[in-house]
């Protein structure tokens, strides 16, 4: 049960949110531009490092508000919340 | 013979004063307040008291506490629990118990009969031998062969609750560290939570005879407790294993006998701020043939049997070690009036502070008992120099072996912390930690009472520092504790082939099944483990791992830190499931939603559904003696021929307000929805980015910056997630809104051939006629007297009004439309009816025909997604996957050539109703009251291009052939439904 501490609300519990999967490169404005094959790897490859990883998280419980967090996938240790991406 | 022949005259810590009567195997017996079912059963001589795992051999109580491999009992009635450690299990009055895997007792075991066949079941028996030709055929029976005890089939007496704390110290056990820990943390005034499994607090010292400045341990364990109990920022729970240490330090702790009558347990959920575990530490076994025989037991179980129940579990005794500490076990033993009839050490060099606690017994250096005589309890083990040389025989009825102390390091490699091998204890000890955690005492390696204490203090310190509090000196008690030495022995060569010498004893691992692993190239140790069940099961191998380890390094000729360890799990010991749920069980865990009408279905009737995201609604209307088929019928055909009303509240529905609200839905649909005049509304499909639909719904412009959405009812929190992921990621610059107004409307939706007389009959300053109010338009006005906005959609194909009020509004307005609705027999409709309609108009439903897996060409819905955006979300998606061109499943309408079969709704389409990897299934299969017969929809492969032709739906006992068509058998040019 990790604790998210929600920039709008102070220290919460994990089941207070809901999880959004790791962060992706911001959406294109124009997807028809992007290659096939780079469009099926945006979709398809998200990052999954040992360590220091980015993901959104949506405070569904609370303020409702979507979330990036900076978390070490091995230790569960969070550095960094920021509202937004 | 006395009532319990092996309990002594005086001592321990048992209340002679409270004899307790209990029942084990069907035999009735005595024991005292204090005792274990262990230490009652002992008292009793009772030396058989399990049955192994697979092959079904006699054991006998091993431990003293959470370590026991080898006994497992099944309670019964109140207490009705599976599978716990007879050491575990407190002597209450009245107890029931029966061993588990044997059957009928454990004394006469009818599966003994799989010790013949021993040697047929090693290790990765089951992975090779039920491959062919199918492990379903075997499956059933060995279901029904594995496991231990069955689960209770009634709820338990009593209830569970869950119990959320804070703290700035946890400490996990109360023994010598973690009571020294409490102390100092305590006094500097941090809020500490100490909590411990046994039931009383001491750990060790409970069963040990050491003295703390001169006096008996226990005076000063009873000082510490009372004076934390002074202490109103201290909370000291006993009972309470502490079984999970989680992320950010979060600490579950499970207090099995709170001071309530009414609650059975509860689980303490603790965030805390420094954590120390004080866990203590746990012995294992020597390994040796023979090593499971009754009579077998730890050394330090024997001494805690001595000491702490005032029970001799035998008359003679071998006392086989690899290290100090069994030396004052074998003192307490013969203190005790056990005739100790050897020490064998396989040391060659016993050191001399061991030596001179054990002047009378004599000392067998050098030495190992390599087998056990006595098939049913030791009669006499063979004692054999390690180097080779001639056996003797030793005559004995209890051999206590020591293989030397794991440190518990179970939480804090939970934790996450690292853990490395000493070479100098022979065991793996807490290093690195990643959260705020220190180990203390024997859980850290100091396996000397002295400075166990003194390492408790310490650490306190250290925590309290983190905290940024100052702890005040305290002075450490002097201990009469001797030194701690080792020289592992991992295992003793076997006299003979064949000879059982088990490494984990639970789950009958022996040191063959091992290195069978290791020939077969199970090499890693997480493979060993998992190849050999070696370490699992309900022990979860505390007395045999690292003896696993050992005797997978002495076999690959390396060292134990080379072959590292697996990896530690919650839970540390079984925690009962309702502790977890506390009070989350029955209609709580999930509430339902409820329109202001339930009250009023369920008095007329209805038979109530849950129709997605928990809400209840009604599934039919069933009059007294109506059929299932006969009610949906008589509902479905009130919709078609005169008019029908349902409560349509439950369904999604969201406003969008803000500048840019119209170019986000046009962004969020595949249509365009922004060219929507005021009062105009749209059916969209919703897609994920992988261009597969998400959701489908109407949305209506209600002014300039202003929309409002409905969504299904089941998808609606994921249509909202995936709106305000978009806005707060992808376009934090739009100015859009979403407010969730679903509860703030409630409906009831008028549908039918005379909806619209009803609501004239209703009276409202709503032009109702079709030129004033077409299909797809939305009004603000009065129905019945009532504010109401009124949207002509329509989910059965039908004219349909859906009057939206007040949530408060809602039962004048039905009871409304009943009165004006009873001259053209207006029908309340459940879900199922619904279901019926929809499908003979061929209207998706989300979790039927749209599964997650179809586009809209699937659907046949190209035409829903518009030509001229440059982009919405899913379209590179769907046209990536269109310009592949492989073969897809499509909607399609079913006939069943024979009209009276229906057809189970996911039943699978083979080709021509082979066994063949399936084509399709079948989305909906309903009784058409238009048609009257059966008729659905269902996703078929390459569909769309094989109407007219023929499916075959595959069941387990018959095919059934079905006839292809489009997926819309009613009005196909909407006329009903815009008229």
């Amino acid at each position: 049960m990790l604790l998210i501490h929600c920039p709008f609300c102070g220290p919460r519990n994990e089941s207070e949110f809901t999880y959004g999967g790791p962060a992706l490169a911001q959406r294109t404005e124009d997807p028809a531009a992007m290659s096939d094959a780079d469009w099926v790897d945006c979709l398809t490859v998200p990052p999954n490092p040992m360590g220091w990883l980015e993901e959104r998280w949506w405070h569904a419980r609370g303020c409702g508000s979507w979330l990036t967090i900076r978390r070490h996938t091995v230790t569960h240790a969070i550095d960094e919340v920021r509202h937004g991406r | 013979m006395a009532a319990e022949p092996f309990r002594l005259a005086s001592g321990g810590r048992i209340d002679r004063t409270r004899p307790l009567r209990f029942r084990f195997d069907g035999r009735d017996y005595t024991g005292y307040e204090g005792d274990t079912l262990a230490s009652a059963l002992l008292a009793n001589g009772v030396r058989i008291t399990a049955r192994s795992f697979k092959y079904h051999r006699p054991r006998g109580i091993m431990g003293a506490g959470v370590e026991e491999p080898a006994t497992l009992v099944e309670l019964m009635g109140a207490d009705a629990s599976a599978n716990r450690p007879a050491t575990t299990v407190a002597l209450t009055d009245g107890l029931v118990a029966r061993s588990v895997n044997a059957w009928p007792s454990a004394r006469f075991d009818l599966g003994a009969v799989n010790q013949l066949f021993g040697r047929f079941i090693p290790a990765g028996f089951y992975y090779k031998t039920f491959k062919w030709p199918d492990w379903h055929l075997y499956e059933p029976s060995i279901r029904k062969a594995a496991g231990l005890a069955a689960a209770p089939s009634v709820p338990p007496e009593g209830a569970f609750e869950a119990r959320h704390a804070h703290a700035d110290l946890v400490i996990a056990g109360a023994g010598p560290a973690g009571l020294m820990a409490a102390l100092v943390a305590g006094r500097a005034g941090a809020r500490v939570l100490i909590a411990d499994e046994g039931s009383e607090a001491g750990g060790s010292l409970l069963s040990r005879r050491l003295t703390l400045d001169g006096t008996p341990a226990m005076g000063w364990v009873a000082a510490v407790v009372a004076e934390l109990a002074t202490m109103p920022n201290v909370t000291h729970l006993q009972n309470s294993t502490i079984w999970a240490y989680r992320e950010h330090n979060l600490i579950m702790v499970h207090e099995r006998a709170p001071q309530n009558p009414s609650l059975i347990g509860r689980n303490w959920r603790v965030r805390a701020g420094q954590v120390i575990t004080a866990t203590g530490a746990i012995e294992r076994t020597m390994v040796f043939a023979g090593n499971d025989r009754p009579g077998v037991m730890l050394a330090s179980a024997v001494q805690a049997y001595v000491n702490r129940w005032a029970v001799r579990p035998g008359s003679r005794a071998v006392v086989f070690t690899n290290n100090d500490s069994a030396y004052a076990i074998a003192a307490d033993m013969a203190h005790a009036g056990i005739d100790v009839a050897a020490i064998v050490d396989s040391r060659e060099v016993v050191p001399d502070h061991a030596r001179m606690q054990v002047t009378n017994i004599p000392i067998l250096a050098g030495q190992a008992v390599t087998a056990v005589h006595g098939h049913r309890g030791v009669r006499a083990v063979s004692v054999a120099p390690i180097r080779g040389g001639a056996s003797r025989r030793i005559v004995c009825d209890l051999v206590a072996m020591s293989g030397g102390w794991n440190p518990a390091v179970h939480l804090y490699s939970q934790s996450r912390g690292k853990i490395v091998w000493d070479a100098r204890l022979a065991s793996f000890v807490p290093a690195d930690p990643t959260q705020p955690v220190l180990a203390a005492g024997a859980a850290n390696g100091a396996l000397e009472l002295g400075t166990a204490l003194a390492e408790g203090a310490a650490k306190a310190a250290d925590a309290l520092a983190a905290l940024g509090m100052a702890a005040k000196a305290v002075q450490v008690p002097l201990s009469s504790d001797t030194p701690y030495t080792i020289e592992p022995l991992w295992t003793v060569p076997a006299p003979r082939a064949g000879a059982k010498r088990f490494l984990d004893i639970q789950n009958d691992v022996t040191v063959s099944d091992i290195e069978l692993a290791l020939r077969e190239g199970y090499a890693n140790i997480e493979h060993v483990k998992r190849y050999t069940t070696g370490g699992m099961g309900i022990d979860q191998g505390k007395t045999g791992n690292v003896n696993i380890i050992g005797a997978v390094a002495e076999r690959q000729g390396k060292t134990p830190d080379q072959i590292g360890v697996t990896t530690f799990r919650p839970p540390y010991t079984p925690v009962d499931f309702g502790a977890i749920a506390g009070r989350r069980e029955g209609p709580v865990v999930l509430p339902y939603r409820h329109t202001p009408l339930t009250g009023w279905h369920i008095n007329h009737g209805a038979v109530m559904y849950e129709a997605g995201a928990r809400w209840r609604r009604p599934g039919l209307y069933p009059r007294p003696g109506e059929a299932f088929q006969d009610t949906v019928n008589r509902e479905a055909r009130a919709v078609r021929e005169g008019v029908g009303i349902y409560d349509g509240s439950p369904l999604g529905t969201y406003e969008l307000k803000g500048r840019d609200a119209g170019r986000f839905l046009d962004w969020v649909y595949t249509n365009v929805m922004s060219s929507l005049k005021a009062g105009e509304g749209r059916y969209g499909l919703m897609l994920t980015d992988d261009g597969l639909v998400l959701d489908d719904g109407v949305s209506f412009r209600l002014g300039p910056d202003r929309f409002l959405m409905s969504t299904s009812t089941g998808y609606a929190d994921a249509v909202w997630q995936h709106m305000e992921r978009l806005l707060q990621i992808e376009r934090p610059d739009w100015e859009v809104r979403i407010t969730n107004v679903t509860s703030q409307w409630m409906n009831a939706t008028i549908c039918g051939p005379r909806a619209r007389d009803v609501l004239a009959g209703m009276g409202t300053d709503i032009d109702l006629s079709c030129a004033a109010f077409p299909f797809m338009s939305l009004r603000d006005g009065h129905v019945a007297g009532l504010p109401a906005r009124v949207i002509r959609v329509s989910f059965t194909g039908e004219l349909s009004f859906e009057v939206n009020v007040r949530p408060r509004d809602l039962p004048a307005l039905w009871q409304a439309a009943l009165a004006a609705g009873a001259p053209f027999g207006i029908t309340p409709v459940g879900s199922e009816a619904n279901h019926v309609l929809r499908v003979e108009k061929g209207f998706l439903s989300l979790g039927h025909e749209v599964d997650g897996t179809a586009d809209p060409h699937d659907l046949g819905m190209a035409w829903v997604m518009s030509k001229t955006k440059p982009d919405f979300i899913g379209k590179r998606s769907v046209e990536l996957r269109r310009a592949s061109g492989k073969a897809r499943r499509e909607l399609v309408g079913i006939r069943p050539l024979d009209p009276m079969c229906q057809i189970p709704e996911g039943a699978p389409l083979t080709p021509a109703g082979r066994k063949e990897t399936t084509e399709g299934f079948v989305a909906a299969c309903v009784w058409s009251v238009v048609h009257d017969r059966w008729l659905g929809l269902a996703l078929l492969r390459d569909g769309q291009a094989r109407i007219g032709g023929r499916a075959h739906v595959r069941l387990p006992d018959r095919v059934i052939e079905v006839e292809i068509c489009a997926p819309v058998f009613h009005d196909p040019k909407g006329e009903r439904l815009r008229s």
